[in-house]
């Protein structure tokens, strides 16, 4: 490994200590109307200094985010339960809701605390769930998340993905001295940390199957590279800088492979193949026109891609076996770009340009391949789904500004992610 | 490291003024178009496309946003696009054609291309399109003569913008590939 290496390396593995200024304020442009009403009655705290930490304030913001549900607010609760038996269900029902969690916050010894909740069906006052979770202080955002997860799996039969993260590209400072940052936050946009930090623009982060690897491309010599990066220890490794364009990586559902843009000496984009364990490179198309953004498919024997071979750029898919021949996959617009898969492959995202404006589309691959457009913005761009397939997030901008934004896949619900300083871009949702 | 940036970068305006000055006595009309394989607008279709975002504009733009028309030549380092487009535009062979004859009377310059997009569209896609570019400048500059190995390449595509804004004006100037001498 050479000095360079070693250094960048050194420079990651700080960086990720360090915590990301700006938060997100949080603004749902569209509810779901038959949002399923839930009551979050806020967790005792019977430790003063457990106070700090609201769980029942997380779980009710994550599942109101979800459109899904709509929880009550505070200020309308007339009495604060701990447990079922303090629950009058005729007086919540009343209320409007349908459920209810109630739940203490339990000390145990210097910094560990046991969370212990239950939910409750406020019409037939059945009892769903009954748990407790072990946290220590910085543990307690994770519980809650947790515990929003299983609210969710439990009422709607989809796994929650609350627990999970967000990665993206922050912009800040005027030009020509801008600071690009990689960021790594929990789902909802707290808890942001600085993977990596350059002068020079960063990109396209994508997370390795396992959740535990983020590869990027970084302009830090001027020139584009791309890099691994561990999360957990900081360890960078660059794994293309080969003369021209290194590009878009994408992980194999294996883990063990990265599909890369690169480029012949003449500028031709083409998709590759680079084997992380041998460094064998294969070169999957061969066209004159630009082809980019790979996408692996389920199986790891295909990838979704954009071209603009015909034309303009329009999604593609090739299998990854010698002499393979891409199908062409969009037909409706000019402008078709950047696929990306729902983890069950029922629908694709994608860019679409639609009454001038860039939107974030999706298309049925399980039936006729009909295509709906999500969003409404003019710069909808980078969809990803979350790892449970029911939202997309995305970047969009606002009042002249980057900003991350989310869509559930179905379009019904609409939220914004504001974050307090700089640009936003280019979010990747992690796996579970 | 950097005094002999500096250093490099005075030889290059050394050049470039020799250059400028020998080139002077030709007008931009008398420049050959390159006979093949080139995608230089010819006047007519810039005429007819006419929708030339920086026509109206040229009197706002900074260092080196100025055409072949208000000086050109060397003292242009910054070649813009139409949208969606990486042809050369007319008014711009009269900068390719003064960079060509800087870089053969002097075959120890080397210049980097940077290819640049607005922001529209995905990032990744832009990277593709900023390439094209850089190689259309690229292509020309041999077509006059340039040695490969002279020139190299690089797309930013919209990652490193000349001007912020989501309005036709800011785009227009991102839309380019800036020509820089490098050591």
């Amino acid at each position: 490994m050479n000095k360079t290496l070693c250094s960048a390396a050194l420079l990651g593995l700080l960086l990720f200590n360090l915590r990301a200024r700006g938060e997100f304020v949080v603004e749902v442009t569209r509810g779901q109307d038959n949002a399923i009403p839930i009551a979050v009655v806020p967790f005792s705290p019977l430790d003063t200094d457990a106070r700090t930490f609201d769980v029942a304030r997380v779980v009710a913001d994550d599942l109101s985010r979800s459109g899904r549900f709509k929880a009550m607010d505070r200020k309308d609760m007339v009495e604060q339960p701990h447990n079922g038996a303090g629950i009058g269900f005729d007086d919540w029902r009343r209320l409007g809701n349908d459920y209810i969690m109630v739940g203490l916050m339990l000390p145990q010894g210097e910094d560990r605390y046991n969370i212990v909740f239950e939910l409750f069906n406020v019409l037939n006052h059945q009892r769903l769930l009954s748990y407790q979770i072990g946290a220590n202080r910085t543990g307690l955002r994770l519980a809650s998340h947790q515990i929003a997860d299983m609210v969710f799996d439990k009422i709607l039969g989809i796994r929650g993905a609350f627990a999970t993260r967000i990665a993206y590209i922050s912009v800040v400072g005027s030009l020509p001295n801008r600071t690009y940052r990689l960021i790594v936050a929990d789902a909802d946009g707290e808890n942001p940390h600085v993977v990596m930090q350059s002068n020079e623009p960063l990109m396209s982060p994508a997370w390795s199957p396992d959740g535990q690897t983020l590869a990027y491309v970084s302009f830090e010599e001027r020139l584009p590279s791309v890099y691994v990066q561990v999360l957990k220890t900081g360890e960078r490794r660059r794994v293309s800088a080969r003369a021209g364009v290194n590009q878009a990586p994408a992980w194999s559902p294996d883990g063990k492979k990265l599909a890369l843009t690169l480029s012949t000496r003449d500028g031709n984009l083409d998709i590759y193949v680079l084997d992380t364990v041998t460094q064998a490179l294969t070169r999957i198309t061969d066209d004159p026109g630009i082809d980019t953004e790979p996408q692996w498919s389920k199986d790891g024997q295909s990838l979704y891609f954009t071209s603009d071979r015909a034309g303009g750029p329009q999604i593609y898919r090739i299998g990854i076996q010698p002499g393979d021949h891409p199908r062409r996959l969009t037909f409706q617009g000019n402008y078709n770009a950047r696929p990306r898969l729902s983890p069950d492959e029922s629908q694709l995202a994608f860019v679409t340009q639609e009454d001038g404006g860039y939107r974030i589309a999706v298309m049925d691959l399980k039936g006729r391949g009909e295509v709906q457009v999500l969003t409404k913005g003019r710069f909808d761009v980078s969809p990803s789904f979350a790892p449970n397939g029911a939202m997309i997030i995305y970047a969009s901008r606002d009042r002249g500004r980057g900003v991350l934004a989310l869509v559930s896949a179905d379009g019904r619900v609409q939220e914004r992610l504001v974050a307090s300083e700089g640009e936003v871009q280019e979010p990747a949702w992690s796996p579970f | 490291m950097r005094s002999s940036m500096m250093k490099m970068l005075s030889i290059g305006c050394l050049c470039a003024a020799v250059a400028l000055l020998a080139g002077c006595p030709k007008k931009a009309t008398t420049v050959e178009p390159p006979s093949t394989g080139t995608q230089i607008a010819g006047a007519g279709s810039a005429g007819s496309a006419s929708t030339s975002p920086l026509g109206g504009d040229t009197g706002t733009m900074g260092a080196g946003g100025q055409g072949a028309g208000a000086g050109g030549g060397l003292a242009s380092t910054v070649i813009y696009f139409d949208f969606d487009k990486s042809d050369i535009k007319a008014e711009y062979v009269v900068v390719i054609t003064a960079h060509a004859r800087n870089l053969t009377a002097h075959p120890n310059l080397k210049l980097k291309l940077e290819g640049n997009t607005d922001g529209r569209g995905t990032r990744e896609y832009n990277i593709g399109l900023g390439e094209r570019r850089a190689q259309a400048v690229r292509r020309a500059l041999m077509l006059q003569g340039v040695a490969e190995s002279q020139i190299t390449t690089v797309s930013f595509g919209a990652e490193r913008p000349a001007a912020e804004g989501d309005d036709e004006a800011a785009w227009a100037k991102n839309r380019r590939v800036d020509l820089v001498y490098t050591p």
